[in-house]
């Protein structure tokens, strides 16, 4: 990425420009390194009013003054100074597919994504077919009351709505990284689901991809009034290229009395990314959480989705697979914090590494003083695929309230030879027989996953493991 | 088709086999009998290639071919199967799943194809369908197992198909069941040979040539009578 001067925009030209679709060098890139400045231009080119302004600003105060976690995935090698914290969709296509790594090419070949589709996600180009499909989607959306739309869109059509639960689940203030994406974000999503309203179709970012879904500060928030139903998808299974090296997203979400929300992300950056993310959500009376968390790509991955059980009954659930390969660390876990009486959670991690990779699963489980008769359970398996590689547990419990009960239960599983040498002895070579297993060993949380994501989750893990990809 | 030629064979450095040598031909069943730890399973490993047995001294040929340095699956390619005498459960891994892997990515069958026959199989075999869906081998029982075992026999169609006791913890009527299944649905021309000491697996299989293994040792082949014999001797007289 071109060193560029740092400028102020020019709104009135913006619009010129886009009128004309001039290309590049748009002034509407902040240039590399955080300031105040680049704060500033982010917030005014988006238009936003000073209360996001405000808070974009005190926001940065917090990210200088924290540190950098002293536990964790090994965050050394992050330059915040060289990192460009927005770029315009428009800007986006100035790349040209030519210069993408081979590898990523190969991948899509492989994986057999279609033309149009390889284009975007490689971030060459910012058009996309399914936006016809989107366009549809959303006047049924439109039916039942059902808001879906960017976070930057929301953040002016919808400010009240916003502005009541905006970064108060995960406040700046929760880790540097949360305090980062507060100062810099950019995109995402926003979902709100009336009264009652069951949404049956899976909401997929994937949709409307060219209002910055991919963006690499996203700020996802979904709220789902009484007795509502919503399942969101992000990413997908084909690797995303960026030159940029991080990827740092807020998630927040709000389950309401008897709601219902699924959050289930395909992660798969390329390898250069560190990936940090902050996901919450808080389940109120009787309401249902779910994550389900696949992470294949990057090089670092920090993230463990938490549910606050604050009402009744609350149930919290985490689904978590990690492949770590190759000089790949995936730390991810979960957090579950029993707020309510009867509330439960259940965490069922799975994680692989191979070819010196490391996974790590890093959870908390919080039962407060009062949540009388909840119930916690955590599930951590591992499966190491050769000598060189490495998995670790790191589970946290806080139990503070007797009349509960809390089940955890890791295994540690190296790819038995003999299990190999049972599925040879049918045809199949070593790196099919390891998939097979591997996708077996998985199994149970992917078919939580919609069809047509599994079976390119099952494909994709099939690729890495043939050490294909990357 | 099948020759061992002055094999021996060891585990951790240590000989389990000691200087084997015998053809097999085909079209022909076979019967391998011993006393417990008599190396008949480690021979039937050794034939697969189990990485844990290597090959010491002599070679096995498949036709013109070695196998001394061929995995496992590349022996399989070629035309030789193993039933397990004990396998693993392999959670999450459907028979389906297995086969798919196997035969359809391999474009020796396509998934239709494979649907119907493996239904088709397991419906002569009694298997419930239930099974077929389930995690291969995981809570199965030991007749489940074995039917399992012969049912992928009869998808891969094999040259030398060996069962490694292939009548434990089947009943008669089952064991029938599988031993004419096996008949039917394997190729005349496959070298069957059958691991076992069981007398009535002898005496419905009725081989043309019973070896004996004792010690690592083959130390007698013979005809039919020679099964008759071990059953009213015993080893020792051997």
């Amino acid at each position: 990425m071109a060193k560029e001067p740092q400028s102020t925009p020019d709104l009135a030209l913006d619009d010129y420009r886009f009128g004309f679709a001039m290309p590049e060098r748009s002034v509407h890139k902040t240039g590399l390194g955080l300031t105040e400045a680049v704060v500033r231009e982010i917030s005014a080119i988006k238009e936003e009013g000073p209360w996001m302004l405000d808070f974009r600003l005190q926001a940065l105060k917090i990210f200088e003054e924290k540190s950098l976690p002293n536990w964790g995935a090994d965050l050394g090698g992050i330059d915040f100074d060289a990192i460009t914290y927005y770029l315009r969709a428009t800007d986006k296509q100035s790349q040209s597919w030519d210069d993408l790594p081979q590898e990523i090419k190969d991948t899509y070949d492989r994986i057999g994504v279609p033309e149009a589709e390889k284009k975007f996600l490689a971030g060459v180009s910012a058009q996309y077919e399914s936006e016809v499909v989107y366009e549809s989607v959303n006047r049924e959306l439109d039916k039942l009351g059902v808001i879906f739309c960017d976070m930057d869109t929301a953040v002016k059509k919808y400010p009240d709505l916003v502005r009541e639960h905006f970064g108060k689940l995960i406040p700046s203030h929760d880790n540097k990284f949360a305090a980062l994406n507060s100062a810099v974000w950019s995109g995402g999503s926003f979902v709100y689901v009336p009264k009652g309203v069951k949404v049956n179709l899976p909401l997929q970012a994937y949709f409307r991809i060219n209002a910055e879904a991919f963006g690499q500060f996203e700020r996802t928030l979904i709220i789902a009034e009484e007795g509502s139903y919503v399942h969101y998808i992000e990413g997908c299974t084909a690797p995303i290229y960026t030159t940029n090296s991080l990827h740092s997203a807020v998630v927040e979400i709000i389950v309401k009395e008897g709601a219902r929300v699924r959050y289930t992300t395909v992660q798969n950056w390329s390898k250069n990314i560190y990936n940090l993310v902050t996901k919450r959500a808080r389940a109120e009376k009787n309401a249902v959480m779910e994550w389900i968390d696949c992470n294949i790509g990057s090089g670092v991955t920090m993230k463990y989705p938490a549910v606050y059980l604050t009402g009744e009954g609350a149930r919290g659930e985490v689904l978590s697979i990690a492949y770590a390969g190759k000089s790949q660390h995936q730390d991810a876990g979960a957090k579950m914090f029993h707020l309510a009486p009867n509330t439960t959670s259940r965490v069922v991690s799975k994680s692989i590494a191979k070819d010196g990779g490391r996974s790590s699963y890093r959870g908390m489980v919080h039962i407060a003083p009062g949540a009388t008769g909840s119930k916690a359970s955590v599930v951590c398996d591992a499966l190491l695929l050769d000598e060189t590689s490495r998995s670790d547990t790191y589970p946290t419990m806080r139990i503070q309230e007797k009349r509960s009960s809390f089940e955890h239960e890791a295994t540690v599983e190296k790819i038995g030879e003999e299990k190999l040498y049972y599925l040879m002895s049918r045809g199949i070579n070593k790196s099919e027989a390891e998939s097979l297993l591997v996708n077996g060993f998985i199994e149970p949380i992917v078919k939580e996953i919609p069809l047509e994501y599994s079976i390119e989750l099952n494909r994709l893990i099939q690729l890495e493991m043939e050490g294909s990809i990357g | 088709m099948l020759s061992l030629q002055n094999i021996s064979a060891s585990v951790e450095d240590k000989e389990i086999l000691h200087d084997i040598s015998f053809a097999f031909a085909p079209g022909t069943t076979y019967a391998i009998l011993g006393p417990n730890g008599s190396g008949k399973s480690t021979l039937g490993n050794t034939i697969m290639g189990h990485p844990d047995f290597t090959l010491t001294e002599g070679d096995i040929f498949f036709g013109e071919t070695s196998l001394k340095n061929l995995s496992p699956d590349e022996r399989a390619k070629l035309g030789i199967f193993l039933s397990f005498q004990n396998p693993l459960p392999l959670p999450g891994v459907s028979v389906m799943d297995l086969f798919r892997m196997a035969l359809v990515s391999s474009k020796k069958l396509d998934a239709m194809s494979l649907h119907k026959k493996v239904k088709a199989f397991a419906e002569e075999l009694n298997i419930k369908d239930e099974l077929l869906r389930r995690s291969l081998h995981e809570g199965f029982s030991g007749g489940e197992k074995k039917k399992i075992e012969v049912l992928e026999a009869a998808l891969l169609e094999p040259t030398v198909a060996i069962f490694d006791e292939i009548d434990t913890g089947v009943d008669v009527d089952a064991l029938k069941l599988i031993t004419t299944f096996i008949k039917k649905h394997l190729p005349k021309e496959t070298t069957l040979v059958y691991i076992t000491h069981s007398h009535k697996l002898l005496s419905i299989l009725n081989p043309s040539t019973v070896l004996v293994l004792k010690n690592g040792r083959l130390i007698k082949t013979g005809d039919h009578t020679l099964a008759e014999e071990i059953e009213k001797n015993g080893f020792e007289q051997i």
